[in-house]
């Protein structure tokens, strides 16, 4: 089968994997339904146009299950689309959003609003400071990069190890100072989570998504191009420092509100474009779409596992996400050894 | 003949040093000029500072009669396509997949773009490798490869057309070396621009119309292959010692050797 043939499969079995993650995934909890409930609150809401708080079964989905799973989509999708850049950017399977310091920035911003108290009056400005600790910090990494107005890979990635060093000293000097609850809620934070979500961050996690989504789509071609080396790239007519800004940007957007309102999730960016690469080859025509399906299907799954792992505990899904994909990650990266012979 | 692509009085810097120093350089349509020179002379930054990747420290590079600054990043890739060192890949595309972009810069312009992948397939020798994962073939395929993309990008070849070589037989067998380099000439006659660099002397007193000699980042000699091609001159600038006779109707280029062994 061609590769456009295998990626068009691997997209029907993802969008219909989806749709029964979102079932399956909204039946599941410390209130009892089943997937026919789900089904019949669908219809009953989306079609009869019924109030979603009628009943008890119709809160408690609408209310706190469907949020959460599709919250749990959106930032899968953000952080897989994000990795997926990243890797066509870096023109290297092993990169990772986190290289460039989003997460690192994320962290500081967090636990500074969370020792300083502000969190605790006004609970928003835990994704915001979290958003902009992830814009600064990947500002910086990417201005100390720059020599003559370019910043090739390597230092780029050289600088991203300094700077997430220092955003690592701070957010543990911060947690060093702050109280004991403090210094447990910033843990939980890190260690990424599902468990607040509410509709309104839903709309803010979709907006952001759809916009680098886009953004995203519009620079596939060019992101192609850079496999074949800086050079080449510039002489096959991309411009490479430009598309270089507008692909950080985009990483640092998805990656930014993922991390804002769901904590550190490990591996989804890195692993769903490397998985998906061996199915339908390397093409980013394929491989950002793909990778939206395949992030919210993947977190999607560890949101259900850490959920009912342990009977009545809320895993953080990172923790969760971190255990299946480092594994994972380890074996394919031992394929891909064994086949180059490297 | 206007030249097709021109160098001013250009100088590179990198770090404070020169690698190259006021070239001047002018590649003509329907011609190939081959660059020689020693290691380290700035035969590549020469073609880079020409291929835009690098940005000259001073001095000009026209495309036509315009600098290059003047033009969008995928017009001046529609007149001017570069073959650089590298031929790697990062990702398992296929040989097609590579192939195809080239034809990058044309994607506005609604071309052709599947009979040129096809001709530069069929011109490379690589048509039976268009499926095959790319970062699964030998040097010289993936050198065959970068040519064949290179070529998609050139086509349609005109008048206007530049395309810059930087060592594109290196890793090649001869009977491939020499089919490029024949496809050079061929690009030439239907109107390019022609710039290659080259080791292999022989080859390039035997393919291009004109010699460019670099040594120590200027250009040492300019001119016909008979003009620049002497014993004199290349053996001075390569330090050894470099015969040059005619044999077979023409210039026959190589370095002295000792028969070692072949006595009896």
């Amino acid at each position: 089968m061609t590769r456009r043939g295998r990626a068009w499969v691997v997209g029907g079995v993802l969008v219909a994997a989806l749709l029964i993650l979102v079932v399956i995934s909204s039946s599941i909890g410390q209130f009892h339904t089943n997937t026919a409930d789900v089904i019949a609150s669908l219809r009953r809401v989306l079609i009869e146009g019924s109030e979603p708080t009628a009943n008890r079964v119709d809160a408690t989905l609408w209310t706190i299950r469907f949020p959460r799973t599709i919250l749990g989509i959106l930032v899968g999708a953000a952080l897989a689309v994000a990795g997926t850049v990243m890797q066509g950017l870096f023109a290297n399977p092993l990169a990772e959003p986190s290289i460039i310091g989003v997460s690192s920035g994320a962290s500081v911003g967090a636990t500074i609003v969370i020792v300083f108290g502000i969190s605790a009056v006004y609970p928003n400005a835990l994704p915001a400071a979290a958003f902009a600790g992830a814009v600064v910090v990947t500002a910086l990494v990417w201005m100390f990069a720059r020599v003559g107005g370019k910043a090739v890979v390597l230092t780029l990635v050289l600088t991203g190890i300094a700077i997430n060093a220092i955003a690592g000293a701070a957010t543990s000097f911060l947690i060093f100072v702050g109280d004991t609850s403090s210094r447990e809620q910033v843990i939980f934070w890190q260690m990424g989570t599902l468990s607040s979500a509410a509709w309104h961050e839903v709309v803010i996690v979709s907006i952001v998504f759809t916009a680098g989504f886009i953004g995203s789509m519009l620079i596939l071609r060019q992101l192609d191009v850079l496999a074949l080396g800086d050079k080449s790239a510039v002489a096959s007519g991309v411009n490479v420092e430009r598309l270089r800004v507008v692909a950080i940007v985009l990483v640092c957007l998805l990656t930014g509100v993922a991390v804002a309102f769901a904590g550190v999730i490990a591996f989804v960016g890195l692993i769903v474009p490397h998985a998906l690469r061996l199915m339908v080859g390397p093409s980013h025509r394929f491989l950002v779409p793909l990778s939206a399906l395949g992030g919210g299907l993947l977190l999607g799954i560890a949101d259900i596992a850490a959920r009912t792992i342990i009977p009545f505990a809320d895993l953080p899904v990172g923790v969760f996400t971190a255990l299946a994909g480092g594994p994972l990650f380890l074996v394919l990266l031992r394929r891909t050894l064994v086949k180059t012979g490297a | 003949m206007k030249p097709a692509l021109t160098l001013k009085d250009v100088t590179v810097s990198i770090g404070g040093k020169k690698i190259i120093e006021s070239v001047s350089l002018e590649l003509h349509p329907g011609e190939v000029t081959a660059i020689i020179g020693p290691n380290g002379a700035g035969k590549s930054t020469l073609l880079s500072a020409a291929s835009g990747h690098l940005r000259p420290t001073s001095g000009l590079v026209l495309l036509g009669e315009k600098p290059t600054a003047n033009y969008k990043p995928a017009h001046a890739a529609r007149i001017r396509a570069v073959m650089a060192q590298e031929s790697g890949v990062a990702f398992s595309f296929t040989v097609r997949e590579v192939v195809a972009m080239g034809r990058t810069p044309w994607v506005k312009e609604k071309a052709n773009d599947d009979a040129a992948i096809n001709e530069a397939l069929d011109l490379t020798d690589i048509q039976h490798l268009a499926e095959r994962d790319v970062t699964t073939l030998s040097g010289g395929e993936r050198q065959r490869t970068a040519l064949a993309r290179v070529i998609a990008q050139a086509t349609p070849v005109n008048e206007a057309s530049v395309v810059l070589l930087d060592e594109p037989t290196s890793a090649m067998d001869v009977a491939h070396a020499e089919a490029t380099l024949r496809l050079a000439r061929d690009l030439a006659a239907r109107g390019a621009a022609v710039g290659v660099v080259l080791h292999d002397l022989d080859a390039a007193a035997s393919y291009a119309d004109r010699l460019v000699l670099m040594d120590r980042g200027q250009i040492r000699a300019v001119g016909s292959v008979r003009e620049v091609a002497t014993a004199e001159l290349l053996s001075q600038v390569y330090s050894t010692e470099v015969e040059v006779f005619e044999f077979g109707g023409r210039l026959r280029v190589s370095p002295l050797r000792a028969s070692h062994g072949q006595i009896a």
